[in-house]
């Protein structure tokens, strides 16, 4: 067991198992296709799972993200980003939790506020866990969130 | 609730619901993500329009369309006309059968609605619909030290970068919340210090880089960093002139596309650098060399995602960003004298050149439009990325010249002469 302490952005408890991304994750490109089109009839590919659809992400592409505790540096990409993950939320396709190991970048924060302020269960967000977090989790480890941003990995 | 930056008692107001429940939630949002910053103030946004980058009417936005709802419904609505993004769909664009059904049926059956709702908002027209607000032709072009609450990475790259206007890389819906309460939290490009770049980027190549390459080569290695990059004004100049900006918008988007650059600065050309030189770089600045190897190394990695990687491309795109004028008048000339040069008449790939509806309407104006037409070429005012954001398109084989394209899409990336080239070609 190892724990790391960073900065609560959106409080709140969980436990999931961890998804890796050491680069950049680029939220639009990651969850566009299965938002949009993870349960239409026909053309869909009924990805409740909301698969990663990021072809830059070799970590995560093709790779579940709902309900996992997505670990990453930070996200990247459109300034669709945050709305993207608010809507991923209000969806119930969100991972558990998202943990970084870098300061947030505006566009993860504005979908992490706006998930706080304007839905009824936040998703927990924690910045500043450190380069040594995302050098020691893997994939399908056991992560639990607290309340004051600790983070326990089994 | 709990924040830690100084409000002003209009401000603490607004947060206490002075203005409404609606407006109070606004406000929270915007504290709470300024606290995230560590933001000391909310500062006004002193542009006179605002940029939007939610244009489209994806049925499965509706958490967006229903908070639009509740905004409008509760009187917060924007405080400055604004711009928004292109829009998803143009009947001028070719589309088969299934792709109109799942287009119109499917994917964009809220676009009136939401049309409509951005028109309640304070959208500025209908011809406002552009990643490009920033054209003489639609005139959304922010003055030097502005603040701005606009979202759309490559607007707001641009309008920090070329113009000297402040802003956030700000989220969609967020750039929305600044314009309605006519506030942004300070934090981040708005204050001087973050202005300051982290990286100096050394380009020592052989010819003129390839923008869209460049930019995405500089994206992927200093992510949402500042860059301070030497050398290009050899080969760029050191006026900002129609092509100078043209160059800078295509390398901007692909800087914040491939990786998340919000401002760059380009030594001896862009308005800070030229302003401040190299008292703009921060102590302890990492260095990253670009040479042709580089450039080389860069494109070669890009993945292919097509499923048969020989496919003869049923489609290609140019102008994501939007074409300016002077682009389009290029193209247009280099693909009536390679069509000619090739014996042909028509382009051998269905191509369309993208541009804002501004400038569409200026270029209709000249000859080189019938000129155009001629090639066989669409012009249209659609987003590409919105186009081919669906699972037909991922089995169809496109190019394009865009490095944000070929990053969101499985679009297949090749320089502008290399696209040339194919295009007025014979097809294989």
């Amino acid at each position: 067991m190892k724990q790391f302490k960073g900065r609560p952005v959106v409080a709140g408890e969980c436990t999931a198992e961890a998804l890796v991304s050491h680069g950049g994750f680029n939220t639009l490109a990651s969850f566009q296709n299965a938002l949009q089109f993870g349960d239409m009839p026909l053309i869909g590919d009924k990805d409740k799972e909301t698969k990663c659809g990021d072809q830059n992400n070799a970590d995560l592409y093709n790779k579940p993200m709902a309900r996992k505790a997505l670990c990453l540096p930070q996200t990247i990409g459109s300034t669709t980003g945050g709305m993207v993950l608010y809507c991923a939320k209000v969806l119930e396709r969100n991972p558990a939790c998202m943990l970084f190991s870098e300061h947030i970048d505006s566009l993860a924060a504005a979908g992490a506020v706006l998930g706080a302020v304007w839905t009824d269960s936040p998703m927990p967000v924690v910045d500043c866990l450190g380069e040594e977090f995302l050098n020691y989790v893997k994939d399908g480890m056991k992560i639990t969130v607290d309340e004051d941003g600790t983070v326990t990995i089994d | 609730m709990k924040y830690n930056m100084t409000l002003t008692p209009e401000e603490e107001a607004i947060l206490n619901g002075s203005q409404g429940e609606t407006m109070a939630k606004v406000m929270k949002t915007l504290v709470l993500y300024g606290d995230a910053f560590g933001a000391t103030k909310m500062v006004p946004v002193n542009s006179e329009k605002g940029h939007l980058v939610t244009s489209f009417g994806l049925k499965v936005m509706k958490p967006v369309y229903s908070l639009m709802d509740q905004l409008i419904e509760g009187g917060a609505l924007s405080k400055q006309k604004f711009s928004v993004d292109p829009k998803p769909l143009d009947p001028n664009v070719p589309a088969n059968f299934l792709q109109k059904v799942i287009f119109n049926k499917f994917m964009y059956s809220m676009q009136d609605s939401y049309d409509k709702q951005l028109a309640e908002m304070g959208l500025l027209d209908d011809k406002s619909y552009t990643c490009t607000c920033y054209m003489d032709e639609v005139g959304n072009i922010p003055n030097k030290n502005e603040v701005l609450s606009w979202a759309e990475s490559s607007a707001v790259v641009y309008a920090n970068s070329v113009l000297g206007a402040r802003c956030n890389r700000n989220s969609g819906i967020i750039e929305l919340f600044g314009s309605i309460v006519g506030k942004v939290p300070y934090f981040g490009l708005l204050t001087d210090e973050g202005r300051k770049a982290t990286w100096i980027v050394e380009v020592k190549t052989t010819k003129k880089p390839e923008a869209q390459i460049l930019g995405s080569a500089i994206g992927m290695k200093v992510m949402e960093d500042v860059p301070f990059v030497k050398g290009l004004d050899k080969w760029i100049g050191t006026e900002l002139d129609g092509d100078t900006k043209a160059y800078l918008k295509d390398f901007g988007a692909a800087t914040a596309s491939n990786g998340a650059v919000g401002l760059y600065h380009i030594e001896n050309l862009t308005p800070e650098a030229v302003e401040m030189g190299e008292n703009l770089i921060a102590e302890n600045a990492q260095v990253y060399v670009i040479d042709d190897a580089e450039l080389e190394r860069v494109q070669a990695n890009y993945p292919v995602m097509w499923k048969d990687k020989e496919a003869t491309p049923k489609l290609c795109f140019v102008g994501c960003p939007h074409l300016s004028h002077a682009q389009l008048i290029e193209w247009t000339d280099n693909v009536a004298e390679g069509l000619k040069k090739n014996g042909l008449k028509k382009v051998s790939i269905p191509t369309v050149f993208t541009a804002a509806p501004g400038v569409i309407e200026e270029f209709e104006k000249t000859p080189y439009a019938a000129k155009l037409k001629e090639t066989g070429v669409v012009l249209s005012y659609i987003c590409p990325l919105m186009y081919m954001n669906n699972p037909l398109c991922k089995s169809m084989p496109v190019i394009t010249n865009s490095n944000k394209l070929r990053t969101y899409t499985t679009s297949r990336y090749y320089r502008s002469d290399e696209i040339l080239d194919i295009i007025t070609k014979e097809a294989k």
